[in-house]
C-alpha cells in the first residue's frame, strides 16, 4: 500500500485524511503531534535561554541579581544568607580601600581559606606520635597537591596574624573604637588572642623539633604562672607541682609528649575554631547594630566638643 | 561646597629618598656576614615578618597621611565657620546631587570580592615558591639552640630577658591584653570617630603607636638579633656557637651598696630599697605622661628657638586641658597604671638590662622585679 503523502505543511486536519484507510491516518496524525511537539520544545527551549527566568533558578536565588532598580539591589543583600551580614547600602566613601584597608574582611577570609584547607589536610593527618610527623611527610611527598596544601595553610595562618594587626591598627587610627562600638573593640581583641593561640597549637602538629621546641619554649612560661604554676610565686605554697599545675593541664602531661599531641590537636582543630567563630559571629552582628562602618565619617571641630554631662 | 583647594606638590620626598637610602648604605657597610643575614631573613617562618615590616610602614604612612588631610580641612573649617556651615566635611570628593548611600550589590560586593581574588592569588604564589618548613622530628633529647617561638610570639620570648617568667610570660601579657581592652573606656575624647586624625587625637594615637611598635621592635630582636644561647648578634654578626658573654649580671641594690652603703645587701633594707626604687619609676613615668598628654603639638619653629620650646614645655595646650577635664578620675588612673606598667616600666627595665648590665631592680624574699 502506498502512503498517501499529505498535502500542505503537515498540519493538516486528521478528519479529511481519515477515510484513505487506517495505516496513513496513524502515520500523519503521529507526525502532525511530533511536529506540534517540536513547536512547543522549541518555543519552550527559548525560555531557557535566559536560565535566570527557571523556576530551578528562581528557587535557589530568589530575586534577580543583574537588574539594577534600587528594590533588587537591597534584595540581593537581604535575602541571601551570606550577604545579609551586610546592610543593603553603605556609606558612599566606605567602599573605598583607603578607609578600612579591607584588613577585617581580608581576615576573615583567611579564616574561610585556613578552615577550607585545615579540613583537608585533617583527611591526612593523625595526631599521634607514631604518626603526625609520617604523616606530613607524606602530605608533602606522595598526596596530590598536597605540598601546595599544607603551604597554603601555614602561610595563610601567618598572613592571618598581620592582617589582624593591621586591621587592629585601622581601628585605632580611624578612632572607630570609640562610642559606639567600645564592646566592639573588646570582642575584637578576644579574637585577636584567638588567632594567635590558632597558630601556637598548630605549631607543634607535625611533631617536627621546630614545633617541638616552640611549644615548650612556650608552655614552660605556664610553669611560673602566680598560684597556679608550679615555679611561680606563691605556687607552691598552693601546692602546685609539675604534676598538677596549670601547665600540666595544658600538656596533659609533665612533658610535651603525646598528650599534648592530642590536646592541641583538638583545641587548634575544633574548640579554638569553634570559639572564634562565636566571637566572629557576635563581632559581625555588633558592627551592624553599633550602626555599620563607623566612617569616613564628616570631622567634627574642636570649637563644636561640648561640654561633659555632669 | 566642592570647592577644590589646589595644593602645591612638595619635592621633600626626594629628600627623604636620598637620606634613607644613606641610612640603608651605612647600615649596609656594616654587615658582617652576609650569609647569616640572609640565612635569617630567608628562613621560610620568617618570611612573613619580613614582609610585615614594610606593610607596617606603608599603611603607617597610608594612615597618617590622610590624618595630615582631614587635619588640614579641620583647620580649614575651624577658621571658616560659614564654611564649616556649608562643605560637607570628608575629603572625598562630593557633588550635591551624588547618593551619600550607595548599594551594597554591587557596590561593595565586587570589591570584597576582588579583595579575595587578589588574597587567593597572592597565597598560591607564595605557597608555590616557598614551602613550609619541616625540620627533624621532634627529639626531646636535642635541644634546638636557639629555640625560638614563630617569630609573633617572640616578643614574648624577648621580655624572659628582662623580667622573670611570671611577669614575661604571664603578668605582662595579661596586662596587655587587659590594656587593649580598657583602651576605649579611658580615652575621653569625642572628636575623631570614624576619620582619620592626628590633630585632634595625637595623646591617645602615639600611646597606641608606641605600644604597638614597641611590640614589633621586641619581635624584630628576637627574630634577628638573638641568636644561639638567646644571645645578641648584630644583624649581620656571624653566629658564633661556642661564644661565651661574661654577663656581669648585677642587682641595681647591689651597686648602690657599692657606693658605700653597704646594709643595702641586707634584708630588709634590700627589699624596701627596691620598692622605693619601683615607686620612682611609677612616679616619673605618671609624672612624664602626664606631661605629655598636656602638650600642644610641637612646632618646627619651637624646636628651632631655645625659648619657644621652653615655653612649649611649660605651658599646657588650651585643647588639651579641655580634653583632661572630661575624662573622669578612674579613667585617668586605670590609663596611668596601664601606661606606666606597659609602655613606661617595660622600656625602663629594658634599657636598664641592656645597657647596665642589671638583672633586678627589686629584689624580695618571694619575687623579684
Ligand atoms: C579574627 C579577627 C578579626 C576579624 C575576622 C575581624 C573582622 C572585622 C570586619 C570584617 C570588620 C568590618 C570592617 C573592616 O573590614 O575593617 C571589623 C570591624 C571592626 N573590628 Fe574587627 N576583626 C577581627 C579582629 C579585630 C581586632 C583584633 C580588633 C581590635 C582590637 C577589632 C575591632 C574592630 C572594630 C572596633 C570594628 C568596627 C570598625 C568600624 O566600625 O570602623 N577586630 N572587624
Amino acid at each position: 500500500m502506498e502512503p498517501e503523502r499529505p498535502e500542505g505543511n503537515g498540519s493538516g486536519e486528521s478528519g479529511e485524511l481519515a477515510p484513505k484507510g487506517r495505516g496513513a491516518g496513524l502515520v500523519s496524525r503521529a507526525r502532525a503531534q511530533g511536529l506540534a511537539l517540536k513547536e512547543r520544545a522549541e518555543a519552550e527551549a527559548k525560555t531557557y535561554k535566559d536560565p535566570q527566568q527557571t523556576q530551578l533558578w528562581k528557587s535557589i536565588f530568589r530575586v534577580s541579581h543583574d537588574r539594577s532598580d534600587p528594590r533588587n539591589r537591597s534584595l540581593a543583600i537581604l535575602s541571601n544568607v551570606f550577604l545579609h551580614l551586610h546592610p543593603a547600602k553603605v556609606n558612599r566613601d566606605a567602599t573605598r580601600y583607603s578607609f578600612t584597608w579591607g584588613m577585617g574582611g581580608i581576615t576573615f577570609y583567611l579564616f574561610i581559606v585556613l578552615t577550607f584547607t585545615g579540613i583537608l589536610l585533617m583527611f591526612y593527618y593523625h595526631p599521634t606520635k607514631v604518626q603526625a610527623f609520617r604523616d606530613i611527610l607524606y602530605l608533602e611527598h606522595d598526596v596530590p597537591f598536597g605540598k601546595l596544601l599544607r603551604n597554603m595553610h601555614r602561610w595563610a595562618a601567618h598572613l592571618m596574624i598581620i592582617t589582624t594587626w593591621l586591621h587592629m591598627f585601622r581601628v585605632v587610627l580611624t578612632g572607630s573604637y570609640k562610642r559606639p562600638r567600645e564592646f566592639n573593640w573588646c570582642v575584637g581583641v578576644v579574637l585577636l588572642v584567638l588567632t594567635l593561640l590558632l597558630s601556637f597549637t598548630g605549631y607543634l602538629l607535625p611533631d617536627d623539633q621546630l614545633g617541638f621546641w616552640a611549644v615548650t619554649v612556650g608552655t614552660n612560661m605556664a610553669r611560673s604562672t602566680p598560684m597556679l604554676g608550679s615555679e611561680g610565686p606563691f605556687g607552691p605554697q598552693m601546692g602546685m607541682t609539675p604534676f598538677n599545675d596549670v601547665r600540666f593541664g595544658l600538656l596533659g602531661g609533665s612533658i610535651v609528649d603525646s598528650n599534648a599531641l592530642l590536646r592541641s590537636y583538638i583545641w587548634h582543630c575544633i574548640g579554638i575554631p569553634v570559639v572564634a567563630s562565636l566571637f566572629m559571629a557576635v563581632h559581625f552582628w555588633r558592627i551592624r547594630k553599633d550602626g555599620g562602618i563607623s566612617g569616613p565619617a564628616p570631622v567634627m571641630l574642636e570649637s563644636e566638643m561640648k561640654a561633659v554631662k555632669k | 561646597m566642592s570647592t577644590v583647594i589646589e595644593r602645591p606638590r612638595s619635592n621633600r620626598w626626594l629628600l627623604w629618598l636620598v637620606v634613607s637610602l644613606a641610612v640603608v648604605g651605612a647600615l649596609a657597610l656594616m654587615v658582617d656576614d652576609w650569609g647569616q643575614l640572609w640565612k635569617i631573613s630567608s628562613a621560610p617562618d620568617n618570611i612573613p615578618i619580613v614582609m610585615m615590616i614594610p606593610l607596617v610602614v606603608f599603611f603607617t604612612w597610608l594612615g597618617l597621611k590622610q590624618s595630615k588631610d582631614n587635619d588640614k580641612l579641620v583647620g580649614e573649617l575651624e577658621e571658616d565657620p560659614a564654611l564649616a556651615k556649608s562643605h560637607h566635611r570628608k575629603t572625598q570628593p562630593w557633588r550635591p546631587g551624588w547618593a551619600r548611600e550607595l548599594h551594597v550589590w554591587p557596590y561593595l560586593v565586587r570589591v570584597e570580592f576582588l579583595a579575595a581574588i587578589i588574597v587567593t592569588i597572592i597565597l598560591f604564589v607564595w605557597s608555590i615558591l616557598l614551602n613550609a618548613p619541616l625540620e627533624e622530628p621532634a627529639n626531646p633529647n636535642l635541644t634546638m639552640n636557639p629555640s625560638k617561638a614563630p617569630w609573633y610570639f617572640l616578643g614574648l620570648q624577648e621580655m624572659l630577658v628582662y623580667f622573670d617568667p611570671w611577669i614575661a610570660g604571664v603578668v605582662m601579657p595579661s596586662l596587655l591584653l587587659v590594656g587593649l581592652m580598657v583602651f576605649p573606656y579611658v580615652d575621653s575624647n569625642p572628636l575623631g570617630n570614624g576619620y582619620y586624625s592626628w590633630r585632634q587625637r595625637r595623646f591617645a594615637v602615639s600611646m597606641f603607636l608606641w605600644g604597638f611598635f614597641m611590640w614589633i621592635i621586641l619581635i624584630i630582636i628576637g627574630t634577628f638579633i638573638r641568636g644561639p644561647g638567646w644571645m645578641w648578634f648584630w644583624p649581620g654578626q656571624t653566629w658564633d656557637h661556642n661564644r661565651v658573654v661574661f654577663d656581669r649580671n648585677r642587682d641595681l641594690h647591689e651597686i648602690v651598696a657599692g657606693w658605700g652603703l653597704p646594709f643595702l645587701n641586707l634584708y630588709p633594707w634590700k627589699a624596701i630599697f627596691g620598692a622605693v626604687v619601683v615607686g620612682v619609676v611609677f612616679v616619673t613615668g605618671g609624672l612624664f605622661f602626664h606631661w605629655l598628654m598636656l602638650r600642644r603639638r610641637l612646632e618646627w619653629a619651637d624646636i628651632k628657638s631655645p625659648a619657644r620650646l621652653k615655653g612649649w614645655a611649660k605651658k599646657n595646650g588650651e585643647f588639651e586641658e579641655k580634653l583632661l577635664a572630661r575624662t573622669s578620675i578612674l579613667q585617668y588612673l586605670t590609663f596611668q597604671f596601664f601606661a606606666i606598667t606597659v609602655l613606661w616600666l617595660f622600656p625602663v627595665k629594658l634599657l636598664l638590662r641592656l645597657l647596665f648590665t642589671i638583672k633586678y631592680i627589686w629584689v624580695t624574699p618571694w619575687f623579684n622585679v
